[in-house]
């Protein structure tokens, strides 16, 4: 099937499509946030400067709260505004409103946060010391471990260990559209308008410590210019501020980010650390892996530990090993908090399961990809949490086309002899072998319970009520298409509402790669649900279900014929959350990686020179989005991987800049090749798995295994800046 | 905020002098723009743009010099096939600056005055030799680009003057080079840059983000004239160590620019000069 065009593409291409920070709302006040200077410390006092006639001013702070000083998330740790403590620079302490965005910028300067500092962890690498303690015993906020076989054993025994520590750093979402969020109040009932991927997550966050019931809070996204993770959790943060500011200036506020802001006080990927313990035979066979993984939480929870659990169970890799032992630990410091991004932990921890793989090849004198056939989990075999595969895809033929159609075996017979031969350029391919599990970690979706309704509207068209948002992914369009394909409409008779809690159940947030998998199958599910609601028998299609809508209409005027989804789990999983053992997903999308590189060593800059990629997805179900998701993905890892450097200061972004925290242009990518396999999923809508985050987790391992196999050196951190490659050359020549 | 518009340069001079010591004269405006809103001390104002004033407007070609007004942007000088001819280090620096939004809107003027040590158009200028020529309300006076800065930000020109023009030599390079590490391929700001000439005058060597200021490497450029051997980029560093002193800062590190730079200019410079690399022709990288 030919890809249809994408629903509000050509608005968005012509500037038509209004964000939060186009919408003209009459009597409006701008808001805008104080924050703490310091990492730590005591709030001693607050002062308003005398420059500013603070009569024409809304201040609020954490007693202006109605309901409990909590964002609610999975804890209840971080305060909506610091009252007598701050644990991070630029935790927010006081917001204030007023109708010229210009004094506002003015106003904000005048206030002053006097903080008694106290001692700051700020390296989640190293122990903290006794002074830097604030949590438990290490300021460990989440510890989790799998464990298959008996790894110490068999580590024992082995014939080879090889061992690898590898580090990955922050990196920032830039998505198009900076934070922002609107907020009044109607007939009693406190509506928020805004940037966001998970309405029901600000719904919960605003009647949590606005103390209100559901039916007085009303959530709406407005049209979203970006997510990548960044909108899942900070929005009820700038929610409850837009909130509170309105409610006590008695009318509409608007606080929009501007870059920096947004930059120096949004979330970030976790940095992680990760060390790889390997028994392997001579044949390069995995025979025990030993993995521990930590991450930078920042200052409050947030989603670490969610975050810490997918990266773990990802961390063993595509492989199949007997013996394994992951633990893993999200750790506070007094960084700025770290949230969801792209990927959520299964990035970082397969860029270091990657990289090891080929530090085992190197040790062993095995070529990285015959190592990788030998240990890629066939069917029958099982995951680190004993999850047994058994999908029919075939793992090695996936990474075999990746290498055919990258031409790797010529391209590195080709590059040996131009890097004999060039004075200073040196040329290398690298592979990566990934998967990704798709929606929530093992009963994640059964708690859920995600809902979705498709209702017959009198016109004749039918309409998909959800909460899953358009982030930029594709969804109206895909949604529009599994509609319209399940009923046999034309996609013109199908409508999706705006995302608006008044309006649509909740189908879960718009995150883990879930939505066309997870809620598609739940849009399939309401309109075969609509069927029988209208009387109609479940082969009936097009001409058969608007004839039944135009009848149903004539005997019931009033009454709307809806049909309603709720997640059921397909048969045959199981997870035991107290063991980490299990089904850790319904099922995995498989990848396989190649990039080729070359090297400056004049400049030590690395140039991605071409980006193959190879994919089993269950479905594609467009194929220009679907081609969009992988190349984007891929465009973003490279920043990860070569460019994207915070540079942190007091546990904040020093670089809270676009020209100096460098993401990837035009001129930074090669050709990517985006090549697709198709083994559909029976659960997942017309077959499809999760494909949003898998483009995220393979090309840093596939780059930095290129530029290993250009030079030689073993490049275990990124991202691999110039700067850091020169270093890492400079020690290995010493 | 405040912007003055004056339609001639004695009233620019004197709406500076108004508007003293906060007036800042502005023309394409790029430079102020990358802070906005954060830098609050940046735009104090009031800004006086030139941009309307003709007698700034424009380059030409006169015997023996290619005469930059102070509005002549990146986008005259790419776009002139004169300057691709004679000149092809400028167009060459010029679209190495941001997109071609800036290029069309920047001026090498403005890129001299706000005395980046990381302007892209300097050391190209600087390279040819120009001169800077200034004017005050009774008086012009004109100055070698490389006499025009003093330290960091810290300009040879009285206050309240404006830079009318840049002067650059008709002379004939029978080799230059520029060079541009960004921090990325397009739209970046560069990390180690350099701008090499060797004409009748003897070799220029110009580099930027290695100093307070753009800066001349004068004792390279005193080896080069010599033909001094050097047998590896290691070996440049000593020389380049006397005039330049690169620092650590959050786009990258003084020891990342000393050695990049080094590598750089041995690999542009090997080529071109038989005293420069190893005998065997197999050189380090």
């Amino acid at each position: 099937m030919a890809a249809s065009t994408r629903i509000e593409g050509i608005d968005k291409l012509a500037g038509r499509e209004r964000y939060i920070d186009d919408l003209d709302i009459p009597g409006c006040w701008w808001g805008m946030t104080k924050r703490s200077p310091v990492p730590r410390g005591t709030i001693r006092e607050i002062r308003f400067g005398p420059g500013v006639d603070w009569s024409e001013f809304v201040v609020v702070d954490h007693r202006d709260i109605p309901g409990p000083n909590q964002v609610r998330l999975i804890e209840l740790d971080q305060p909506v505004l610091a009252s007598e403590y701050v644990r991070h620079v630029h935790e927010p302490v006081v917001l204030i409103a007023h109708p010229s965005r210009a004094m506002c910028r003015r106003a904000i300067r005048e206030i002053e946060i006097i903080v008694d500092p106290e001692p700051a962890a700020l390296d989640f690498r190293v122990p903290p010391a006794p002074e830097q303690i604030q949590h438990g015993p290490d300021n460990v906020l989440s510890h989790l471990t799998i464990t298959k076989g008996d790894a110490e054993r068999a580590l024992r025994d082995a014939p080879h260990i090889i061992e690898g520590v590898y580090e990955t750093g922050a990196q920032e979402h830039v998505y198009l559209e900076t934070q922002g969020m609107a907020a009044w109040e109607e007939d009693g009932t406190i509506v928020v308008k805004g940037s966001m991927q998970c309405p029901y997550y600000v719904l919960n966050a605003l009647t949590h410590a606005l103390a209100r019931d559901e039916k007085h809070v009303r959530v709406v996204q407005a049209p979203t210019g970006g997510g990548f993770g960044g909108k899942e959790d900070f929005p009820s943060v700038i929610a409850l501020h837009a909130a509170l500011l309105a409610l006590k200036a008695g009318r509409p506020v608007k606080i929009i980010y501007d870059r920096a802001e947004d930059m120096a006080c949004t979330t970030k990927r976790h940095p992680a650390l990760v060390r790889h313990r390997t028994g392997v035979d001579s044949d390069g066979r995995l025979l025990a892996q030993q993995i521990e993984m930590t991450i930078d939480g920042g200052a409050y929870v947030t989603l670490s530990p969610v975050v810490l659990s997918r990266g773990i169970i990802h961390a063993g890799g595509p492989y199949a090993c007997d013996n394994v032992s992951i633990v893993g630990r999200a750790v506070f410091t007094n960084a700025v908090p770290f949230g969801a991004f792209r990927g959520f932990g299964a990035p970082q921890s397969q860029f270091a399961g990657e990289r090891h793989m080929d530090r085992i090849a190197r040790t062993l004198g095995i070529d990285p990809a015959e190592l990788r056939r030998r240990n890629l989990i066939r069917d029958g075999q099982t995951t680190s949490t004993s999850q047994t595969i058994n999908d029919g895809t075939d793992r090695v033929a996936v990474l075999d086309t990746a290498i055919r159609l990258a031409d790797a075996e010529k391209n590195q017979q080709e590059d040996r002899a131009f890097n004999a031969s060039h004075p200073y350029l040196r040329r290398g391919t690298g592979i990566a072998c990934i998967y990704h599990g798709g929606g929530f970690t093992g009963s994640g979706e059964v708690h859920l319970a995600s809902r979705l309704h498709v209702a017959a509207l009198p016109d004749g068209r039918v309409e998909v009520r959800t909460a899953t948002t358009e982030i930029g992914q594709g969804m109206l369009t895909i949604f529009t298409d599994i509609a319209a394909d399940r009923l046999g409409l034309d996609r013109s008779r199908v409508t999706i509402a705006d995302a608006d809690t008044a309006r649509v159940p909740n189908s879960g947030p718009t995150v883990a790669s879930r939505t066309a998998m997870v809620v598609g199958k739940l849009v399939e599910d309401a309109c075969d649900d609509l069927r029988r609601t209208l009387g109609l028998d479940p082969v009936a299609r097009g001409g058969a279900v608007t004839d039944a809508i135009d009848n149903w209409y004539r005997t019931h005027p009033d009454r709307e014929p809806v049909g309603r989804a709720q997640y059921r789990q397909p048969p045959g999983i199981h997870w035991d959350d107290e063991t980490y053992r299990g089904d850790a997903y319904g099922t995995f999308a498989w990848a396989a990686y190649a990039a080729r590189v070359e090297v400056d060593l004049r400049t030590f800059q690395t140039r991605v020179l071409g980006f193959q990629t190879v994919q089993e997805i269950g479905k594609v179900l467009n194929e220009t989005l679907a081609r969009g998701q992988i190349a984007g993905g891929v465009v973003q890892a490279i920043g990860w991987a070569l460019l994207e450097e915070c540079v942190w200061r007091d546990g904040a972004m020093a670089n809270a800049q676009l020209t100096n925290y460098i993401i990837p242009t035009a001129a930074d990518v090669p050709p990517i090749g985006v090549h697709f396999l198709e083994n559909p999923y029976p659960h997942g809508a017309r077959g499809a798995k999760g494909i949003g985050e898998l483009p995220m987790d393979g090309p840093a391992p596939a780059i930095a295994n290129a530029v290993a196999d250009a030079l030689g050196v073993e490049p275990d951190t990124i991202p691999l800046t110039p700067e850091r490659l020169m270093e890492l050359m400079t020690h290995a020549r010493a | 905020m405040k912007i003055l518009t004056p339609n001639s340069i004695p009233e620019a001079l004197r709406m500076l002098k108004d508007g003293s010591p906060d007036a800042r004269p502005i023309a394409g405006a790029t430079d102020l723009l990358v802070h906005w809103p954060d830098q609050r001390t940046s735009h104090a104002g009031p800004f006086v743009d030139l941009s309307r004033i003709d007698a700034l407007r424009g380059h030409r070609w006169t015997e023996d010099e290619l005469v930059l007004g102070a509005l002549t942007t990146y986008w005259d000088i790419i776009t002139d096939p004169r300057a691709n001819d004679e000149l092809p280090i400028l167009p060459r620096a010029a679209r190495t600056v941001g997109a071609v939004q800036i290029q069309t809107r920047g001026t090498w003027a403005g890129n001299i005055a706000n005395a980046s040590p990381a302007a892209d158009g300097v050391p190209a200028l600087m390279a040819l030799d120009a001169e800077v020529e200034t004017a005050g309300e009774n008086d012009t006076a004109r100055v070698p680009l490389d006499a025009f800065y003093l330290g960091y930000k810290q300009l040879n020109m009285q206050p309240g003057w404006i830079i009318t023009a840049i002067h650059v030599p008709r002379r004939r390079c029978d080799f230059s080079s520029f060079i541009k590490v960004g921090t990325r391929n397009a739209q970046a700001i560069t990390k180690v840059g350099a701008a090499v000439t060797h004409s009748d005058a003897g070799w220029r060597v110009v580099a930027n983000s290695m100093a307070p200021t753009v800066r001349r490497c004068r004792a390279l450029e005193d080896a080069l004239d010599r033909g001094i051997s050097i047998a590896s980029p290691d070996a440049l560093i000593p020389l380049l160590e006397q005039d330049l002193a690169p620092i650590d800062d959050i786009r990258s590190t003084a020891a990342y620019r000393m050695n990049v730079l080094a590598r750089v200019l041995f690999h542009e410079l090997a080529p071109v000069c038989p005293f420069i690399g190893t005998t065997s022709g197999r050189n380090a990288p």
